[in-house]
């Protein structure tokens, strides 16, 4: 059974040994040079110093300046999500539905192997495939970017947006040990899907919606939660807003935010509260509206405001990583077994 | 004699419609069995239920003594080609023997080796690639070569070409005769069972209609003809399965076991196809729901 | 093989008696001789793609009539002819015919008459027969 099964994956397993060569090729030439660039402009040591945030800023602008630094950088982010997605599509959904549709699982449970065994060494092998590409990706992408990382987890919040960093929601689905859990979940969602539609490629379309639908619904509803956040309470200074939004007219709302200095922390919310606890809107004085940007900083610094950050501290990153893939690990298993259950009751075509 | 297949009111059910009901048979061992009947009559579904592939919705079903795939010690026993001969595609011939070696503990690795090479098929050739003639005697090989006490063929000729039907019969005949084993094969060309077969199925509309030895059903049955005359003065031991009438005369397919004497009728033989035509075309007149009022049983 | 069968699915004649009746056919032309082994049950189903277990019952019909004989692990053999001298030992059989024929012109049948009426009778016999 395991050497039919490879035989039948032979394709698709030379296909990802292809594009993780050609990946591997591309991310050797280039690395080593991204690497030292990082050493070159001190950033490394920059703790010893105190100036972390100005060297990640510039180590920063030298790699945004750079066409090729700034496409592979994204390139990888976009495979790290992409590669689940299609070895859910085209390794999960034809694994049941390709034999459905040739008759050949008739050819295959003829034989004296029950259809448990036959469901759970070909899920057992490819699923392993899946989970072994995903890391291998994970890996080389990891390592070529960890100089960017680890200048993005230096960089404090200075002009007001946050700062995209391994813990944020877009990149820490591309980073370390997710992936695994995504591939595997991917791979899992195609076979569950494939034996309940039993058609190549309706199974197909209904996995990237679930899975797309899944890895947004986590990183917007369930992640955030995990562990509970803190909450940090700190009284607004002059010196630390970044900036104010107001209306024209003397009156009209206002709101201000200010700076966070949370190096690799993921930060839910940043809000600016007044004396009563509630979210600061207003209203804008004559001194905001029309004056000065020193008249109006030293308006609001008048009013006492405080700054309530609800955040993940950046040393909870891996915490998160281990939790997040094992839910999704937990979730490939779960629907792995429905499958091999389904399949032993009831007819697939 | 241990029957090769039994089963007591098999009946299977797909949403609303009963694809095969009140299904009682008993198969004897070493016979070559055809299971005929009109598409959408249950063939495959009765052919499904004997290798397990389904499950009864009611009745109970048995081969060999023992409930369909119990156990792969079971499934070792029964050899299957499902319709369309199905094989991998991307697999070599060669391929498909080393896989059937792994996976079957009584498989004879010589006799498949043997067949293949008189068949002329090239073990390096892609199943894909070979015609549809070849696909189906690459699965019959795939089939005999686990040695089965039971070969059970889904319309394994159907969309064959005449030389690859012949072909793929001789084949099968010939294993037939050197080995122990029972085959049930279904069709909807009598022509080429009634060369091979001497035990007959007839599934029409999800009910068996005939189940019985070819030799019995022909000699059972006579085609008589005659003046037309009032159906009350026919003989009271003839069981009529069909009549026509003219305004003279009258030709009747008639099921007795006592030869007909009476001067006043004209007997001839009926050939089995026409003999499987009558049934069909009296069970499609019968009104759904209604057992007919004949089957031969046995 | 020595000689080979065929079949004629449309003949209306069961196709073990074909093959018993091409047997005799060789034996009356010279083809088959005693002592020559018959095609085996194996062979001759691969030619034909026909149940074995009608080549046995054509077998086991020559058994009966002594005209062949099964040695059980070796095959089945010709153990004796149709000699066709033997149309001249019909004596009495010959002379009943003659009366018949004597009648039938009495009756007022004509040459093709007669040969129509043998014929039809003759092939009713031998479905009978085979029933």
């Amino acid at each position: 059974m395991i050497w039919l099964t490879w035989r039948q994956f032979r394709t698709q397993a030379w296909v990802a040994a292809a594009a993780l060569a050609v990946i591997a090729v591309a991310l050797a030439l280039t690395g080593l040079n991204l690497a030292h660039l990082y050493d070159a402009t001190g950033a490394a040591s920059c703790q010893a110093h105190g100036d972390c945030g100005t060297l990640s800023t510039t180590f920063m602008n030298h790699v945004k300046a750079s066409l090729t630094y700034k496409a592979l950088y994204d390139g990888g982010v976009a495979i790290l999500y992409a590669a689940p997605a299609l070895i859910g599509i085209f390794w999960g959904a034809p694994l049941v539905t390709r034999e459905v549709e040739t008759g050949t699982f008739r050819l295959a449970w003829n034989q004296s192997v029950t259809r448990t065994r036959w469901l759970a060494v070909k899920l057992g092998l490819v699923g392993l495939a899946a989970m072994a590409t995903a890391g291998l990706f994970s890996l080389m992408i990891g390592w070529w970017a960890s100089p960017i990382d680890r200048a993005l987890g230096l960089a404090a919040d200075r002009n007001g947006s946050s700062v995209i960093n391994r813990f944020s929601p877009l990149l820490f689905g591309a980073r370390g040990i997710t992936p695994l859990g995504y591939a595997a979940f991917a791979f899992a969602l195609g076979v569950t899907l494939g034996v309940l539609i039993r058609r190549t490629v309706p199974a197909m379309a209904a996995t990237l919606a679930v899975f797309t639908g899944a890895l947004i619904s986590m990183s917007l509803w369930v992640r955030p939660h995990l562990i509970a956040p803190l909450h940090a309470i700190s009284a607004l200074n002059t010196a630390n807003i970044v900036g104010v939004m107001s209306g024209t007219g003397s009156g009209s709302p206002m709101t201000v935010a200010g700076g966070v200095n949370l190096p690799g922390a993921w930060v839910l919310s940043n809000q600016t509260i007044g004396a009563s606890g509630r979210v600061f809107t207003g209203p804008a004085t004559q001194a905001c509206a029309s004056g000065s940007i020193q008249a109006c900083n030293a308006h609001i610094g008048s009013l006492h405001l405080r700054q309530l950050v609800t955040y993940q501290p950046a040393v909870r990153y891996w915490a998160f990583q281990w939790y997040e893939t094992a839910i999704f690990l937990a979730l490939a298993l779960v629907l792995a077994g429905f499958c091999v259950w389904w399949i032993r009751r009831r007819r697939l075509s | 004699m241990t029957a090769v297949l039994q089963s007591r009111g098999l009946g299977k059910r797909y949403r609303q419609r009963w694809a095969l009901s009140d299904c009682t048979l008993s198969l004897p061992a070493g016979h070559v069995v055809g299971l005929v009947g009109p598409n959408g009559a249950g063939k495959t579904t009765l052919l499904h239920l004997a290798t397990g592939l389904l499950r009864p919705t009611t009745g109970t079903i048995e081969v060999l003594g023992g409930l369909p795939a119990a156990s792969p010690a079971q499934l070792a026993r029964v050899g299957f080609v499902a319709q369309d001969a199905p094989t991998y595609a991307g697999l070599s011939v060669a391929d498909h023997l080393r896989q059937r070696t792994h996976l079957n503990p009584g498989w004879d690795a010589d006799l498949a080796h043997d067949r293949i090479e008189r068949l002329g098929l090239d073990p390096r050739q892609r199943a894909g690639k070979l015609s549809g003639g070849q696909r189906a005697q690459l699965a019959l090989t795939l089939a005999i070569a686990k040695r089965p006490e039971l070969l059970i063929l889904d319309e394994p000729i159907a969309s064959l070409d005449p030389l690859a039907r012949r072909e793929f019969l001789q084949s099968l005949m010939e294993f037939t005769a050197g080995h122990r084993v029972s085959v049930v094969m279904s069709s909807h060309l009598m022509a080429d069972l009634e060369r091979v077969c001497d035990y007959l199925i007839l599934l029409v509309a999800g009910r068996v209609r005939v189940a019985a030895p070819v030799e019995e059903l022909l000699g059972t049955h006579r085609l008589v003809t005659g003046v037309r005359c009032d159906p009350a003065t026919w003989p009271a031991d003839w069981q009529v399965i069909s009549a026509s009438h003219t305004d003279r005369q009258s030709t009747l397919l008639v099921r007795t076991s006592d030869p007909v004497h009476d001067p006043a009728w004209a007997v001839e033989q009926i050939g089995l196809e026409d003999l499987v035509l009558a049934y069909m075309s009296q069970a499609q007149a019968a009104a759904p729901g209604r057992t007919p009022a004949l089957e031969v049983q046995r | 093989m020595v000689i080979e069968f065929h079949l004629d699915a449309r003949s209306g004649v069961a196709p073990y008696l074909q093959i018993v009746q091409q047997v005799r056919q060789a034996l009356r032309l010279g083809t088959l001789s005693v002592g020559d082994q018959l095609p085996t049950v194996k062979d001759v189903v691969a030619a034909l793609a026909i149940n074995p277990n009608t080549v046995l019952k054509a077998y086991r019909e020559l058994e009966y009539e002594g005209l062949a004989a099964a040695r059980p692990g070796v095959g089945t053999f010709v153990t004796a002819t149709l000699s066709d001298g033997s149309l001249a030992a019909h004596g009495p059989l010959r002379r009943d015919l003659e009366r018949w024929l004597a009648k039938a012109r009495r009756a007022g049948l004509d040459d093709d008459s007669i040969e129509a009426l043998y014929r039809d009778t003759f092939r009713a016999a031998a479905k009978e027969e085979a029933l």
